[in-house]
């Protein structure tokens, strides 16, 4: 492969990726602020069929990107709703609703199978598409692309430099502590879930209208992209950044199971394509190692020196979740 | 500023935790709350700092009447609580911290915010690294953070509840100078503990509750028996004595140490006899659960050795320590040590370690009717666990113990009972140690502790004091070596100080 040729997939694996990254960042801001919205599969999915038909109907991406987003705050407002409101299990209102989306957007999808609808154009920036090798990789794309850029540096400055950045953390970490401090929990949760939704269900289109094109009902290739965002949202620690990352990396897999394909003739293709799934859980399990409480037993029995030496590694390695992530918060 | 409250009443169900309480502290005091557990110390400091509404009642504030809707909106008025255990977010830096929940603009100025805090500290004798992470400090540290913030937010009325719990001596030092350079600055300082020797040195008067109400206050000097009898005072009704320890060494503990959260146990060395009764005294987060927990293989001990008769048992974990003859009954009992949602034969059942995948049923019934039986429970086999009252879920809970159980290890096992049940639970106890098992108890029941025991072990702040005979032990005794004082030295009851009882108006 030759120097322009990698460049070209690179920055595909960026565009590729974006959909996951804006999905992960939307739901890692939910989750920061302490709920979980598992419904993250089936929001793509309908949001992303929702999108297709209405960009084919009326001619308009815009319409389609907005339709997107607000299918995703819908369902979002649903888990919150269920969740902080009615006090129901997060796992339980999530799962549902990912099942449901799922279902709905194959069973309304059905008249607009395969139907050419529109497509986001490629923009490259003036000027800046020049720079060498920088100008291919990151200023040749559609505007969505640019987006997921601008959030993950946007969602980065919110949570750890502005003031409001602080409550969310707070409100996720100790609920009882930031009311103690005038925090409104009940609210904010209520924002973050439905904002992040909203990031949820713009990653629908981003494929349909975008990324991959059209909407072919169960084959469209979308079903299980939710369940990796998920993954990696506590891989990446709940930082948008951390989490970007862990998005290029899936695509980065997914990109070399299609690329390194021929020159690995003796593996299936389905092993292939499939690898990205089974190395994403593998990293998740390596990170979280260190949380483990037979790990602590082998530790306390080691001598005092090694055992500081072996704890701080697998300090660094681990992901600390928001610890009220899942535990509804009632001000007594 | 000075705080007053006026007929505080709370209520929990039917528990009056705070019963009329009338209080009046002046500026520039530093009054110490005494109390033992339950006596409603923590509800109203709960309520003062906005916490928790009172149900009715007075609170003013340099004589003007305050509602106060939320602990935000306390510190607004000027009062600000620091609590046993910091409220504050361990994974953030120390300026994060200091910055939630403060009012500014969007982009907070963290060198503004430090400086301040810094200006604040210096006076007071406090350091603070604010790029550290608040769970890489200690807890005497994150103490002097959350003070900080408090003063730096506006409080001029300070609660503290249980400060130097955790805390080393050398912070304890210079938490008390802070305290006191803030009391001459005009703030005033509610101090709440039960540690008297803390209270005699820190404290500029005193008030003690009991059972929701004020029931005396003093001012210094303060005469340490005086104090003991108004926090504990109750009628001690003498019960016989039942007694069948041997000299026969049953459980052998050999420079045990543990940790657990914020509590360090100090390496203790003891041998528990067969059929003996060992209790466990000292106010709660003192260790004694920790103490229990890492005789049960629950808390993995970091030090020492822990031997059943031959058996060494040192860092095995839980169902080995259980598989040996080991039991533990958690306090809590529906959280911890039954299953809601469960039948007391469901329970049984899953007790039963037999081999076969399908249950049997009808066993499991007879089972449960015979220990229902055994144990006087009010129920029936299908009766759920949740539909029992206190006492016969615990009841339940000890008619679960395997009978061969050597050593049963038991978290406040009468604690919510009522005497008729205490009485029951104890001659049921005392027939397993007839057959040779050895019972260790914690309870925070004095009277229980003397009455029960074969000996007693003091729990203070991690270390522990005795074993003392509890034949020989008064409840004044017991009172004094929770509360961290040594009986072994001189002048206990000094009968020289003087001591105001009833309403004292400043």
């Amino acid at each position: 492969m030759d120097g322009p040729t990698l460049l070209v997939g690179l920055a595909g694996v960026l565009a590729t990726s974006a959909p996951i990254a804006v999905a992960s960042i939307g739901e890692s801001l939910a989750e920061r602020s302490g709920v979980i919205n598992l419904s993250v599969n089936g929001t793509i999915l309908l949001s992303a069929m929702g999108s297709f038909a209405v960009a084919v109907t009326t001619g308009s991406l815009v319409l389609g990107f907005i339709l997107g987003a607000i299918i995703g705050a819908v369902v979002a407002l649903l888990v919150a709703f269920g969740s902080i409101t009615l006090r129901r299990s997060q796992v339980a209102v999530g799962f549902v609703l990912t099942l449901f989306c799922r279902d709905l957007s194959y069973f309304l999808g059905n008249p607009f199978m395969g139907d050419k609808g529109p497509r986001l154009a490629e923009h490259g920036i003036p000027l800046l598409q020049r720079i060498p090798i920088l100008g291919t990789l990151i200023f040749k794309h559609d505007v969505m692309t640019y987006f997921s850029f601008v959030l993950i540096i946007v969602a980065w400055w919110w949570v750890y430099r502005t003031r409001p950045g602080l409550t969310l953390r707070a409100i996720g970490e100790r609920p009882e502590a930031a009311f103690a401090r005038g925090a409104r929990v009940n609210l904010l949760r209520y924002t973050y879930t439905v904002v992040g939704g909203a990031l949820v269900g713009l990653a629908g289109p981003m494929y349909s209208l975008s990324v991959k094109a059209g909407w072919k009902g169960t084959i469209s290739g979308l079903d299980g992209l939710g369940w990796i965002v998920l993954a990696i949202v506590i891989f990446g620690a709940w930082n948008p950044v951390r989490v970007a990352f862990g998005a290029y990396l899936f695509g980065l897999l997914q990109w070399l199971s299609v690329v390194l394909q021929p020159s690995l003739q003796g593996i299936p293709s389905q092993v292939l394509q499939v690898a990205p799934f089974p190395l994403m859980i593998l990293t998740l399990l390596f990170v979280n190692v260190g949380n483990a409480e037979w790990v602590d037993r082998i530790l306390a029995s080691l001598p005092e020196a090694s055992r500081k030496r072996v704890a701080k590694i697998l300090r660094s390695l681990r992901v600390v979740q928001p610890r009220s992530l899942g535990v509804p918060f009632e001000p007594d | 500023m000075e705080v007053q409250v006026k007929q505080i009443r709370k209520h929990f169900g039917p528990v009056k935790a705070n019963d009329g309480i009338t209080l009046s502290v002046p500026a520039g005091a530093i009054v110490g709350i005494l109390g033992e557990n339950g006596a409603g110390k923590s509800t109203l400091m709960k309520i003062l700092s906005g916490f928790q509404p009172a149900d009715s009642g007075e609170i003013l504030l340099d004589g003007k009447a305050v509602t106060l809707r939320s602990p935000a909106d306390a510190i607004r008025h000027g009062v600000g609580m620091l609590h046993q255990d910091p409220l504050d977010f361990p994974p953030m830096r120390v300026v994060d911290n200091l910055l939630i929940g403060a009012p500014g603009r969007l982009i907070p100025r963290r060198g503004d915010a430090a400086q301040a805090v810094a200006d604040l500290a210096g006076p007071l004798g406090l350091t603070l690294d604010l790029k550290a992470e608040v769970g890489s400090l200690t807890v005497g540290e994150r103490q002097q953070l959350e003070l900080l913030r408090l003063l730096w937010l506006g409080a001029r009325v300070l609660i503290l509840d249980e400060p130097t719990t955790g805390i080393s001596a050398t912070q304890r030092e210079q938490l008390f100078g802070t305290l006191r350079r803030l009391a001459e600055q005009g703030k005033t300082v509610l101090f709440v503990s039960h540690k008297l020797e803390e209270v005699q040195e820190l404290c500029t008067r005193v008030a003690v509750l009991r059972q929701g109400r004020l029931i005396g206050e003093a001012l210094p000097p303060f005469r340490v028996d005086k104090l003991v009898s108004m926090m504990f005072e109750r009628e001690v009704t003498p019960g016989e004595r039942l007694s069948c320890a041997t000299g026969d060494t049953l459980f052998r503990l050999t420079d045990v140490s543990a940790e657990q959260g914020r509590i360090k146990l100090d390496p203790f060395s003891m041998d528990i006899h067969r059929g003996e009764t060992i209790g466990l005294a000292g106010m709660e987060g003192s260790g004694q659960a920790v103490f229990l927990r890492s005789c049960a293989g629950l808390v993995a001990t970091t030090g020492g050795r822990i031997q059943l008769e031959d058996v060494d048992l040192t860092g095995k974990n839980y169902h080995h320590f259980k598989k040996k003859g080991v039991a533990y009954v958690p306090a809590a009992r529906l959280e911890e040590g039954l299953i809601p949602g469960l039948s007391i034969t469901e329970h049984v059942l899953l007790t039963q370690h037999k081999p076969g995948f399908f249950i049997d049923r009808e066993s499991g019934r007879k089972l449960a009717q015979q220990r229902i039986g055994d144990y006087n429970i009010k129920g029936t086999p299908a009766s759920p666990v949740e539909s029992l009252s206190g006492g016969n879920q615990q009841r339940t809970l000890l008619a679960l113990v395997r009978p061969g159980a050597k050593v049963m290890l038991l978290e406040q096992p009468t604690r919510g009972l009522d005497i008729e049940s205490v009485i029951y639970l104890w001659t049921k106890l005392k027939e397993r140690c007839n057959d040779g098992g050895s019972i260790v108890f914690t309870s925070s029941d004095l009277d229980e502790l003397l009455r029960y025991s074969d000996r007693i072990l003091v729990f203070f702040a991690g270390k522990v004091s005795g074993p003392l005979d509890a034949k020989t032990t008064t409840v004044d005794q017991l009172g004094y070596l929770i509360g961290g004082r040594d009986i072994s030295g001189t002048g206990i009851f000094d009968e020289t100080d003087p001591v105001q009882e009833g309403g004292l108006d400043g």
